[in-house]
């Protein structure tokens, strides 16, 4: 009989380096609960709309199921610059400057490997979206944290930033409207970073995938800053807007020479994006504008809702302009984000998300999605704040 | 116009005008309180809007979708479509006053295509029904011929499913 073994030795170093998601834990926890709220879902709790869902099944009737080109089908792509065009007077091009993918994950996977080389740094700032660190630690590059805070709202200052650059730093990942603060940036603060990137010669990965979900302030896309095309790559996708997550369709816009590296890992890895969902996407841009904006008056509804309650409830928490979360300030209940947020399941059935999972800078604040309907808001509310006023006895 | 209302068209609609209506548009019974929470206004902001929207006539009327199958009061209903013919100095809006002022009728409107003018009506039984149409619409002398259609089932309502919507499954928890 041959020697058995223990297979964990065949995982690659950079794999082990992962470190564990905070959200596994809350998984096992929130299991087996009964009467459970949720304001722990990132993303929208409304059903694709039906004439997507409807175009999709129409295609699969029709049997279009095969590859399409690596780069996506030309009608999305050309829905795509049209869209671009239409809304920030954007110019990419069809055949050379747009990529196709599966979901904004795979579009940021292969956006790091196309720049990162071993030992680059890259600056990534938190709190944000779980993915970016692991990425670029898997592309063997070194993160580099930046972080933003509440008396900025949130958003990213030039001053912040500089301090952090090195001559090893390679590229920035942004992502705003940003997961989990709901911040936004300002095209004032946006060009000081524009300047900073110019004078260091960095690149810029920008993750804009709650770009329509913003309330009062327009979203500035990075790409449209004087000079910032050629430097960016811009990742967003079809889930936030369309409700589409589950379809995973995403996409990249940049120069060609990054777009066309890119697909270069695409083919291989991916080939093309799922054909049904690219053909849910075009109608999508082409016809889904009006149900996409009905979405986002209903969430900014809620969002005012949330915001208005966790500060009735003496949770501060300021007005977040843009994705679908709240970020309430936990920090003067002398709990920690963590135990907040196990204690407050466990006693009152409330999913949230320990702020620190998006960063240490996180610690202190709960990530609340207002993805959830108006009730479960309410009920939520209600119970939280009974939690808190148990606190203070 | 027969209206008694002055139509002011709001022009420029204001976002939370907007928020205010489309709230009331799906639940007409939400509070002030409750679309007060959900605009970032007060009640009392709220209450006034809602005034003004109801004096100017952009609010019409409130009213409630029920489904009477369910306390066993099976209304037929049939929606009639009608030919006619106009006479001198009279358009469409005399034939349909003279209808739709039937309590019967429930709506009448003026179609393009190959009738005129299309009813729905609501009885107690189908003879109920025929008998309406045949006295009182039938006889009427501008309407040439008109075409009966018994509704055997309602799907959908004034933008109501009448079944229990779709679900959504989620994750409890995801980035």
């Amino acid at each position: 009989m041959r020697p058995s073994c223990n297979p964990s030795k065949f995982v690659a170093d950079a794999v082990k380096e992962i470190p564990p998601s905070g959200i596994r834990r809350f998984f096992d926890l929130v299991s087996g609960l009964e009467d459970v709220i949720s304001l722990g879902v990132g993303e929208p709790d409304f059903i694709t709309p039906w004439h997507i869902r409807e175009m999709c099944i129409h295609s699969l009737e029709k049997g279009q199921t095969s590859y399409t080109s690596n780069y996506g089908l030309p009608e999305l792509r050309d829905e795509l610059t049209r869209t671009y065009y239409r809304r920030y007077g954007l110019d990419y091009d069809p055949s050379s400057e747009i990529l196709i993918t599966t979901g904004v994950s795979e579009a940021l996977d292969i956006a790091v490997r196309t720049v990162v080389n071993p030992g680059d740094e890259v600056i990534i700032v938190q709190p944000s979206y779980v993915a970016y660190m692991p990425s670029v630690v898997l592309a063997g590059g070194k993160p580099v944290i930046v972080s933003t805070h509440r008396d900025d709202e949130f958003s990213l200052t030039a001053e912040a930033l500089k301090p952090a650059i090195t001559d090893k730093t390679k590229a920035i990942i942004l992502n705003f409207p940003n997961n989990p603060t709901g911040a936004i940036m300002e095209q004032e603060d946006l060009e000081g970073i524009a300047d900073l990137v110019v004078e260091n010669d960095l690149f810029v990965i920008s993750d804009e995938v709650y770009e329509c979900l913003t309330y009062g302030g327009k979203h500035v896309p990075f790409s449209s800053l004087d000079g910032m095309k050629e430097r960016t790559v811009m990742l967003n996708g079809f889930s936030k807007a369309y409700a589409m997550t589950g379809l995973r369709l995403g996409f990249a816009m940049g120069s060609p020479e990054i777009i066309h590296s890119m697909m270069m890992i695409h083919q291989y890895c991916m080939m093309c994006a799922p054909t049904t969902a690219q053909i849910g996407a075009i109608e999508a841009l082409r016809h889904g504008k009006e149900e996409m904006e009905r979405m986002v008056r209903e969430y900014d509804r809620r969002r005012h809702l949330i915001v208005r309650g966790f500060n009735r409830i003496g949770l501060e928490c300021c007005n977040p302009k843009g994705a679908f979360y709240a970020f309430p300030y936990i920090g003067n209940t002398g709990l920690s984000s963590s135990e907040f947020a196990e204690r407050l399941l466990d006693e009152k059935k409330v999913v949230t998300i320990p702020g620190d999972v998006f960063g240490e800078s996180g610690e202190g604040f709960l990530r609340c999605s207002y993805a959830a309907s108006v009730n479960d808001i309410k009920k939520a509310l209600e119970r939280m704040e009974d939690f808190v006023d148990g606190l203070k006895q | 116009m027969s209206n008694s209302l002055t139509f002011v068209p709001v022009t420029n609609m204001d976002e939370k005008i907007r928020h205010i209506l489309e709230i009331l548009e799906t639940d007409a019974r939400t509070s002030p309180e409750e679309i007060a929470s959900l605009t970032d206004m007060s009640a009392q902001e709220v209450s006034q809007a809602i005034v003004k929207l109801e004096e100017t006539g952009v609010i019409r009327h409130y009213k409630t979708i029920v489904d009477w199958d369910l306390v066993g009061e099976n209304y037929v209903y049939a929606v009639i479509e009608l030919k006619v013919t106009l006479e001198r100095n009279q358009g469409y809006q005399a034939i349909a006053e003279r209808i739709y002022k039937f309590p019967e009728v429930r709506s009448v409107r003026l179609l393009s295509g190959n009738y005129d003018i299309s009813l729905t009506v609501r009885g107690k039984s189908m003879k109920d029904v025929a008998f309406f149409v045949a006295e009182k619409i039938a006889t009427l002398d501008q309407v040439q011929s008109t075409s009966t259609h018994f509704v055997l089932k309602t799907y959908k309502e004034d933008g109501v499913i009448l079944r229990e919507p779709e679900t959504i499954e989620r994750l409890p928890v995801s980035f």
